[in-house]
């Protein structure tokens, strides 16, 4: 999933860095994703991963970092499938 | 101290109006000058208004954005350069309360702001980032305990004659333009070069001169909080709902000089309806829907606080500009209703019904910030967040 999410970032997330370079844990706000960029990395999660964004989960936390990305994919996915 | 006891025991709304009344006196001046409204801040520091905000137990006396709304809303009726200056003012002290405390050089400061009612600028503008703040070209340098930064501020409000200024940055030189800080520099420790004069069509009092900003500090003045968070967090809600009472404020001062003319009108001729009359009945109805949406900003500011998620949920951010828009372009519908009520005598100056500085101070709201800006954010949050379809959720 990691891979994925690392395919639709540096698509998407127009970032001043190589994705490989960024660790899973960092902060892509401080590595320089913007607030534009977030959407359009989200609108790549929706459609590759065929999700929906609730809203609660639409903040800042949950772009803040790959991890904290697959995280709550996987949190919409068990939702999803509840 | 007793001084103190005395301006403690009244209410923040009176003590609101004893410095509005100040303002109002020299509000012509300073707008004909373009002059720092100095005996208006002056009477702010008279009734400790500069430092309510701050909490208790740092001798401030914890004031909310509410409060603080109401506030500048009744200065505003009186001269709206001085209101605003009271609203930025506090807009950089919630970041600090925000985000200062358990710091303890951050609460020394807040201290200090409290006791000697120290007047806090802000540098978030600089030459080269058209306009956004979210981007710094400037770095911070850090060199053991100490801290430098130079910065092309094109805009710091009432800087020559602020006790502080809070300072954005990158967070180190080769940080990301996104990756910012923000500083307090105390007087003294910095120095501005003016580049930029403030000779403008309206909020002629805020000094909003550009500089070239030079300052020294010891690191611990910045603030440990990443600005992203601080902006996101904080900064950007505040700033909107405090804006918003400005701008209430001078609509309300134009609709009350807009019934005045009415009400004068019908005492002239008893028995017959002014014709002004049913477009004062119309303005009553576009004033009543800003303070509406001012309110409602306070409210979602509240409820979202309570809740530090959604203070940078998607859907809260698309409310807060919901409502900089709306009250920005509210209050210049409403001058402009109000000038069709009150004829000559409101487009003349120095008559009591006069609406040229209201009119010219209100033209300041669409652009500071953009609404362009944040229309075009709100189009892009719009992509992924669903509105809420409920009434009162």
């Amino acid at each position: 999933m990691k891979e994925q999410i690392r395919d639709l970032l540096s698509k998407h997330g127009t970032l001043p860095v190589a994705v490989s370079d960024i660790a899973d844990d960092a902060d892509l706000y401080a590595a320089g994703l913007s607030s534009f960029a977030s959407v359009q990395l989200m609108l790549g999660l929706e459609e590759a991963f065929d999700i929906e964004f609730p809203d609660h989960l639409l903040n800042r936390k949950s772009f803040s970092s790959i991890q904290a990305i697959e995280d709550t994919l996987k949190v919409i996915l068990e939702e999803e499938a509840a | 101290m007793n001084v103190l006891a005395e301006v403690q025991g009244k209410s923040l709304v009176e003590r609101a109006r004893q410095a509005a009344a100040v303002a109002g006196q020299f509000a012509d001046d300073v707008d004909r000058e373009g002059r720092f409204p100095h005996e208006a801040v002056a009477a702010m520091k008279e009734a400790r208004l500069l430092g309510i905000q701050v909490p208790v137990h740092l001798g401030g006396e914890g004031a909310s954005i509410a409060d603080i709304a109401e506030i500048s809303s009744i200065i505003s009726q009186e001269c709206a350069s001085s209101s605003m200056i009271f609203a930025m003012h506090h807009i950089k002290l919630s970041s600090e309360v925000e985000h200062g405390i358990g710091d303890a050089w951050h609460e020394g400061f807040m201290r200090r702001v409290a006791d000697e009612q120290l007047l806090i600028a802000s540098s978030t503008t600089e030459a080269g980032i058209g306009g956004n703040l979210r981007n710094s070209i400037c770095g911070i340098e850090v060199e053991g305990d100490i801290c430098r930064l130079t910065k092309e501020a094109t805009v710091i409000s009432y800087g020559e004659q602020a006790d502080a200024i809070l300072i954005t940055s990158r967070a180190h030189p080769d940080a990301a333009m996104t990756d910012q800080v923000m500083t307090v520099f105390l007087k003294g420790q910095y120095t501005l070069e003016k580049t930029h004069d403030w000779d403008t069509m309206g909020m002629r009092g805020t000094r909003s001169e550009g500089f070239l900003f030079k300052g020294e500090a010891p690191k611990e003045q910045i603030l440990p909080q990443p600005f992203a968070e601080i902006a996101a967090e904080s900064m950007l809600a505040v700033c909107h709902i405090l804006w918003s009472g400005v701008w209430y404020g001078i609509a309300v001062n134009a609709v009350a000089r807009a019934q005045d003319f009415v009400r004068k009108a019908a005492k002239a001729n008893p028995g017959s309806m002014p014709p002004g009359a049913l477009r004062l009945a119309e303005v009553s109805s576009k004033l009543q829907l800003i303070k509406s949406n001012v309110i409602a900003g306070l409210q979602k500011y509240d409820e979202a606080k309570a809740n530090p998620a959604s203070l940078t949920s998607m859907g809260f951010l698309v409310a807060m500009n919901n409502i900089k828009l709306a009250s920005s372009q509210g209050v210049l519908d409403v001058i402009n209703h109000c000038m069709l009520i009150a004829g000559i005598a409101a487009y003349k100056n120095n008559t009591p019904y006069s609406l040229s500085r209201h009119l010219r101070d209100a033209h300041s709201a669409q652009i500071m910030i953009s609404n362009d800006r944040i229309l075009s954010n709100t189009s892009n949050l719009l992509l992924a967040h669903k509105q809420n379809t409920s009434l009162l959720g």
